[in-house]
């Protein structure tokens, strides 16, 4: 097969700012996660613990996922730099 | 269980088809072009998709199979929602934005941006179309199952319900209309939860609707002699006798027999006996319970509703209405009976199913490790560990992979209101997850679920509470399947009108004829769906999903990612890649002990796979092969960056 390359939308200075953005978000909340799977995985008796107001920390940190997720998204959402109007699917 | 159709329940049902039909037939007016029947012209505002991403996102597997596990076993449940919602972090940081700016009305579209390669097309085609097909069972499954209570209808009639319903939909109108269906279907999803569990939170827990169903405690000795409670032992033979804690006691009331599961008490002298519930297929077809026939008639009998508290901290018998916090922590130091079963042949060969209650802590409810799938982590076994990780490395990558989601991003105008639209979402999902918790738990002490079929806990719980709350989450149930099957069909007709006739193919077709082979496909699809729906009948609708999720993370995720992210990624690495990541992780589900158990009725300990989830494997594999691939093909100039 000899496909060539053909031409792509150029990545702005904004896309390329919000990508960064996303990387860095993404890998917090990677690194927010895999703490909880790592746990489950090899110390998963840690989980029974009671952490906060009677709960445990399965429950604890099943719902902090849960709403950092909401939490990161609408900052991220905040902080993303928006191009001017019509620009995307330009492309297509 | 026998379920008994109502009046209310088949009118509000009918309502919602019929409202989600005539829309479909309102929108269909103004689709004519392949812009509007793809990607409804790009013209859908972003919040309206942001919830359609939840109608579409949350499927059967969400709402009745996550409920229905948490139902049966506990948190075990909430780890697929955290899962689940954890890969929409991957949707919205990485792949959002780009995919809008390089797709069209595909998940091919965004794959092949760079290339314009036939390979890609076919690639990506063929992958949206195993993955859809292996999303689309559990919704039909699921259909089947929740039309049987609702309307009393056996369980291929839901199905083709289902199907001919969706077809009609994504056929009259396709983003368009399909998009509205999920928009309205995610909104009454959401709403009607949160009333559910406002009402499970207002009853609190309590002990009342514990069965007074025991006997005892009593002496030891008494188990050997042929009365108990003053009621005739029957005399174990066939398979009874591989259970000596198990006893049938005659009963007073009818001819049939009740089993009764012996407990151990604190007195070690003595035991008590907790009632179970038998269920046999004779080899004539016929069905018992407690020995007679199953009905409603004189002189037959049904299996009833389960599920209760045993024990309230301080030894209360309700606790009043509670918030969300303390309804946890009381839980947490309550006991609850859960059930399980043992299946055995009798001395005529007809096949018995005793489900027998068994006193937990709270404790072990809300923790992780008790299903079977999750009971690995506690196990100290490395194999089950990596089973466990790999599961939720699936659930983690495969949303950001899944074709009927990607291609909601093209149904907006930009990259702005894509990002928008998917914090939306993750809003509505995981204000919905949150809620699953308190579902499947309410359902699990409600006393109303039914032993033979988990998949029912949500409904059931509605029913414990009011009738027309029952008929309206049903018919939001039923309106589920019909979101979430609409968009998976509507990806499949795209790809192969799109991506396999026009692209792979290379048949020019005009934008009314692309619109038209669209619609021929999606009532091929939706045909297909409708046998597998049918032949899949007894499959576990989370099992299924698992399956879905793990093709998608590796056969689509590694490709996207590294398109976006790594300059020398060529067309053959794509191609390579999405073909070893879907290859690799079908194969591997094929080959798992658990589809030799579930599937094939095989003996799991034959299986070829060494664990049942190949994410772990697959996902860097694929990744792997792209990388090889392009390494070797790669052009002398690198690829622009995306």
């Amino acid at each position: 097969m000899t496909d060539e390359p053909t031409p792509s939308p150029v990545p702005s200075d904004h896309d390329r700012y919000n990508a960064r953005l996303g990387i860095f978000s993404f890998l917090l909340y990677l690194a927010f996660y895999a703490g909880f799977v790592l746990i489950n995985a090899f110390r998963a008796e840690w989980m029974d613990m009671v952490v906060l107001a009677g709960l445990n920390l399965a429950v604890v940190y099943g719902f902090a996922l849960i709403i950092v997720a909401i939490v990161l998204s609408m900052i991220y959402g905040l902080w993303c730099r928006v191009d001017s109007p019509g620009r995307d699917g330009d492309a297509s | 269980m026998i379920y008994e159709p109502s009046v209310s329940a088949i009118v509000i049902f009918l309502a919602f088809v019929l409202g989600a039909v005539g829309l479909s037939f309102y929108l269909g007016r103004r689709t004519q072009s392949s812009e509007a029947y793809f990607a409804a012209h790009g013209q859908i505002p972003w919040f309206v998709n942001g919830i359609a991403f939840a109608g579409d996102y949350l499927s059967a597997a969400s709402f009745l199979g996550i409920c229905g596990m948490i139902a049966a076993y506990g948190y075990d449940g909430f780890l697929y929602s955290i899962g689940y919602l954890a890969g929409w972090v991957v949707a919205l940081f990485v792949i959002a934005e780009p995919m809008k700016r390089l797709g069209r009305f595909t998940f091919a579209d965004a794959l092949d941006a760079k290339f314009n390669s036939r390979g890609i097309k076919a690639a990506a085609g063929v992958s949206t179309l195993a993955v859809s097909i292996f999303y689309l069972i559990p919704q039909m499954v699921g259909a089947g199952v929740l039309i049987q209570p609702l309307l009393g209808l056996p369980h291929w009639v839901g199905v083709v319900m289902v199907g001919v319903v969706v077809i009609i939909i994504v056929v009259t109108a396709g983003m368009v209309s399909t998009t509205w269906v999920q928009f309205l279907k995610g909104s009454l999803l959401v709403i009607f939860s949160t009333v559910l569990v406002v009402l499970v939170l207002n009853r609190g827990l309590s002990t009342d609707q514990s069965p007074r169903e025991t006997v005892g405690p009593l002496p030891l000795s008494e188990l050997s002699t042929n009365r108990i409670d003053d009621r005739a032992v029957l005399v174990p033979e066939g398979g009874w006798l591989d259970h000596p804690e198990l006893i049938r006691l005659a009963s007073n009331d009818d001819d049939g027999f009740d089993v009764f599961v012996v407990a151990p008490t604190d007195d070690a002298s003595t035991v008590l006996l907790r009632r179970g519930q038998t269920l046999t297929k004779k080899t004539t077809g016929e069905t018992l319970v407690g020995g007679l026939p199953l009905g409603q008639g004189q002189g037959e009998r049904q299996l009833r509703g389960v599920g209760s508290v045993s024990k309230l901290p301080g030894g209360s018998s309700s606790t009043g209405p509670l918030g969300p916090v303390e309804y946890l922590s009381q839980l947490r130091q309550s006991e609850v009976l859960l059930w399980s079963k043992h299946d055995f042949q009798e001395t005529d060969g007809s096949s018995t199913t005793v489900y027998y209650p068994r006193p937990v802590e709270g404790s072990r409810i809300l923790r992780p490790g008790e299903h079977p799938t999750f009971a690995g982590i506690r196990s100290g076994k490395t194999i089950d560990r990596i089973n466990f990780l790999s599961l939720m490395l699936a659930l983690f990558c495969g949303t950001a992979s899944l074709p009927h989601i990607l291609i909601r991003y093209y149904t907006v105008k930009d990259a702005a209101a894509a990002r928008k639209s998917t914090i939306v979402g993750i809003t509505s999902i995981g204000f919905f997850y949150v809620l699953t918790l308190y579902l499947g738990l309410g359902a699990m002490t409600s006393g109303a679920l039914d032993v033979t079929d988990s998949n029912m806990a949500a409904p059931l719980l509605a029913r414990s509470i009011s009738q027309w709350l029952f008929a309206v989450i049903s018919a939001i149930a039923f309106t589920t399947v019909l979101g979430t099957v609409s968009g998976l069909i509507l990806a499949s007709s795209g790809a192969v009108a799109h991506d396999l006739v026009g692209g792979f193919l290379g048949i020019e077709l005009t934008g009314t004829a692309q619109v038209r082979l669209a619609k021929i496909a999606a009532v091929i699809v939706g045909a297909i769906a409708i046998v597998l729906g049918i032949l899949f009948k007894e499959m576990n609708v989370s099992y299924l999903v698992g399956w879905a999720f793990s093709v998608a993370a590796s056969a689509n995720l590694p490709a996207l990612v590294m398109l976006l992210f790594w300059k020398r990624t060529t067309s053959q690495g794509i191609i390579a890649s999405v073909i070893v990541g879907m290859a690799s992780s079908l194969l591997w589900v094929l080959t798992s002990a658990d589809t030799y158990q579930k599937v094939f009725g095989w003996d799991p300990a034959d299986a070829i796979a060494p664990f049942s989830q190949p994410g772990i494997v697959t996902i860097p594999l694929a990744f792997a092969t792209l990388i090889v691939v392009s390494l070797v093909t790669s052009p002398a100039k690198p690829v622009a960056d995306a």
